[in-house]
């Protein structure tokens, strides 16, 4: 990148099963108040606030044409330029850097939101998402379609249940340390396999809650950057790639589009071997497989090794390669947020401000967001101190 | 300053009520492809693929996913932008700011809705506030900017109503990618049937179905691709809170208000533009209606209310007027929601690539304004030039 971009504040909601208690612009305005707290920013006309609004959120999940109407007076949209980006998260964070190397904007304010709590049916909403002419009519949804790249993969390469239900474990052990997650417990291996059946291999351990909350982050060229804060974290690479819709247009053991929108953000961020590079990296896994999955996709491990990868430790907290310190999306992160968190929790990780959950000498961090069924679009951020 | 950025290929539909002879992606491939064909570049040369249309329209959940196979994004870049009506001028913005970036050197903006496929009255109405406005909101059809230009000048803005109609049939009947191109008279839009008093079938925008495409590209790639790039000198977006009960009837102010004004008082301010109408050449305007068009031109080119209505009167915004507004016949003839403020874009651009066929305007177009209209009372407005800026 020819020019820094700079995070210079972050914030998130705790992250429940419901909250009945807050309408969409109450949930998005806690974290917006937050980071224009921790920079002083107001919603200035003259150059000196924020200068453009960016939300993730999506018209199905908040059963809302538009659904980025309701927030507008809480993120300083009235008489301003505001955006939506209908994806992940993460997608929008690559877009406010995007906006902001544009030289179009200098300050952004970045948020997404999601009340999964709200809409009566995951799965019919997903199901909305694949081909009218073909696939919907059979009733696939991301849970179904996720079942089926989960047997492929642990088919072609021998992945076992007691591996995926590894990373579920991990995961909750890790939501212990971060006091936003919303599902945080000891579990065994033997409590994610008995758990209730979803979709075969996927039990109720592997797969990720139904989560509400919020989260914003404002970011800034480089030289307002270091005027907003002592400790800027630089995104230093940005990436995302498509696969193919149809899922027997693709082999679903493998992640292509993974390995491709990698390979654009290690090159930007001057990454050569990311297993040693980067220090900790937050992935958005909604199963439990994925997390291998994407591990091989990133380039932590070669295809097919993402089994021992787990088997190994070298993704626990005190391993080489710490994967999710805030515990992932397992324990509970909304669809279209989880990205944004992953965002959210490596730069709390790159500042020294994870508490419980901090990785020691944290320098460089990878964040991930994935948008689609099986992971067909991923979006990869790289960011350092 | 934003890095230049300048329009290098652009493509469209044909546009119909219904079109069963394709699926969406095969409709959105059809732009796709004429973009590709018009900049002399194949897929493989696109970067980045910009995606927007509005999801509650056709039902079809986060559909770039599906439309990877028309759009050509497999294995690239990209992204999915909404923001209602506006969506085709925010992926224009969008599209610019990638190319800007410096991370991407030729980006595809694709807009795109397939009406027939879903309900768009039921997909607007879901739109207002659940708790406050959604039981008395009636979809696109409001006359309370009609009922006001009526109060104001009474039979007059009637009659200019159907001036500005009149004029867009016209221009439509030239313009081979426009839906509705019956020339009309005066008389078929006074006696067209009543939908919502005052406003009248002919003064409104039609449901079609197509897409558009344009390819944006950065200043050192757009010089290698055309020689006729068009330049995007600016773009400015303005959004205005949701109340809209608020923004329509309560406000005295809504002259100065409303987010028209405030977003061309701010591209002309960066762009040093004092007299609109004798410095931009040509405006393609987003006009739901032809109503809107009448009251939202005052406020774009920053005018006294009543200003516009004498600018139609005295043939102005006609095709070979001094100001040509929608040569291409406009939004009320030709509406695919996600790609209409994206057609606008491509139409000024044509313009002045001086490639806009039999509605090519007489006079030289050096500078072209293009407005976005969405969301509660959002505007975008791209400004184009042939000059590089």
């Amino acid at each position: 990148m020819a020019q820094r971009v700079g995070i210079v504040a972050v914030a998130q909601t705790k992250y429940e099963g419901s909250k009945p208690g807050l309408r969409m612009a109450e949930l998005v305005h806690q974290p917006v108040k937050e980071v224009l707290q921790q920079t002083g920013l107001k919603f200035t006309e003259d150059g000196s606030g924020i200068d453009f609004s960016i939300c993730a959120t999506d018209d199905f999940w908040d059963a809302m044409t538009l659904s980025d109407t309701p927030i507008g007076d809480v993120i300083g949209a009235h008489h301003r330029s505001a955006e939506k980006v209908s994806q992940d998260g993460a997608q929008a964070a690559i877009y406010a850097t995007v906006a902001i190397l544009s030289g179009h904007y200098d300050t952004v304010l970045l948020v997404a939101h999601c009340k999964e709590s709200q809409p009566s049916s995951r799965n019919l909403i997903t199901n909305c998402a694949f081909c009218p002419v073909c696939t919907r009519i059979l009733g696939v949804d991301y849970l179904s379609a996720a079942a089926l790249q989960a047997k492929r993969y642990m088919y072609k390469y021998g992945i076992t249940r007691e591996q995926c239900a590894k990373v579920s474990v991990k995961s909750y052990k890790n939501a212990k340390n971060n006091p936003y997650a919303q599902n945080a417990m000891d579990i065994t291996v033997e409590d994610v396999l008995s758990s209730k059946m979803l979709a075969y291999p996927i039990s109720v351990f592997d797969a990720y809650p139904v989560s509400d909350g919020a989260c914003a982050m404002i970011l800034a060229t480089e030289e307002k950057a270091k005027k907003l804060t002592d400790k800027p974290v630089w995104v230093k690479g940005v990436g995302n790639c498509y696969d193919c819709h149809h899922l027997g247009d693709r082999d679903l053991a493998d992640c292509d589009s993974l390995e491709m929108a990698a390979k654009r953000t290690y090159k930007m961020a001057g990454i050569k071997n990311p297993r040693r590079n980067i220090d900790i990296a937050e992935i958005s896994g909604q199963y439990s497989y994925q997390e291998l999955l994407w591990s091989e996709g990133l380039g932590f491990c070669d295809r097919g090794e993402g089994g021992k990868f787990i088997d190994s430790g070298v993704t626990e907290m005190e391993g080489e390669l710490p994967i999710n310190p805030s515990g992932g999306v397992l324990p509970g992160n909304p669809i279209i947020v989880a990205g944004l968190t992953r965002v959210v929790e490596c730069v709390l990780q790159l500042k020294g401000e994870a508490g419980a959950r901090q990785v020691a000498k944290a320098k460089t961090a990878l964040a991930h967001g994935t948008t689609g069924p099986c992971g067909q679009l991923h979006s990869v951020l790289i960011l350092g101190t | 300053m934003a890095k230049r950025v300048a329009i290098v290929g652009i493509g469209q539909t044909y546009h119909q009520a219904h079109r069963q002879d394709v699926n969406q992606v095969e409709m959105v491939n059809e732009a796709v492809t004429a973009a590709l064909e018009d900049a002399q570049l194949r897929i493989k040369d696109i970067d980045c693929i910009i995606h927007g249309n509005m999801e509650l329209f056709e039902g079809v959940h986060q559909p770039d996913m599906w439309h990877v196979d028309g759009d050509g994004a497999y294995l690239k870049s990209g992204m999915r932008l909404t923001t209602g009506g506006t969506t085709g001028g925010t992926i224009a913005c969008a599209a610019c700011n990638h190319a800007a970036s410096g991370l991407f050197d030729t980006v595809m903006a694709i807009g795109w809705e397939k009406q027939e496929e879903g309900h768009t009255t039921t997909g607007i109405a879901a739109m207002a506030d659940p708790l406050w406005d959604r039981k008395v909101q009636t979809g696109a059809l409001s006359g309370m900017t009609a009922a006001r230009l009526i109060t104001d000048f009474g039979e007059r803005a009637e009659e200019v109503a159907a001036m500005v109609r009149v004029r867009d049939g016209e221009n439509a009947s030239r313009n081979p990618y426009a839906h509705l191109r019956e020339k009309v008279t005066r008389e078929d839009v006074m006696k067209s049937h009543m939908l919502v008093h005052p406003i009248r079938l002919l003064h409104m925008c039609p449901q079609s179905n197509g897409a558009c495409a344009l390819i944006v590209a950065s200043e050192e790639k757009a010089k290698k691709i055309t020689k006729k790039p068009v330049w995007v000198k600016d773009h400015v977006t303005t959004h205005m809170e949701a109340m809209l009960n608020e923004t329509i009837l309560v406000r005295k102010d809504l002259e100065e208000w409303a987010s028209m004004r405030v977003c061309a008082r701010k591209l002309y301010k960066r762009n040093g533009i004092t007299n609109p109408i004798k410095e931009i050449d040509l405006f393609e305007m987003y006009d739901p209606m032809v109503w809107m068009e009448m009251e939202w031109a005052d406020w774009f080119l920053l005018m006294e209310r009543g200003g516009y209505l004498k600018m139609v009167e005295k043939g102005v915004t006609d095709r070979n007027g001094a100001f040509p507004v929608n040569p291409s016949g406009g939004v009320v003839t030709t509406n695919p929601i996600g790609a209409t403020a994206l057609i606008r874009v491509a139409e000024a651009a044509l313009q002045i690539r001086g490639d806009a066929g039999e509605h090519q305007v007489d006079k030289e177009v050096r500078t072209a304004m293009a407005s976005a209209f969405g969301g509660t009372f959002w505007t975008i407005l791209h400004l184009l030039s042939k000059e590089r800026p």
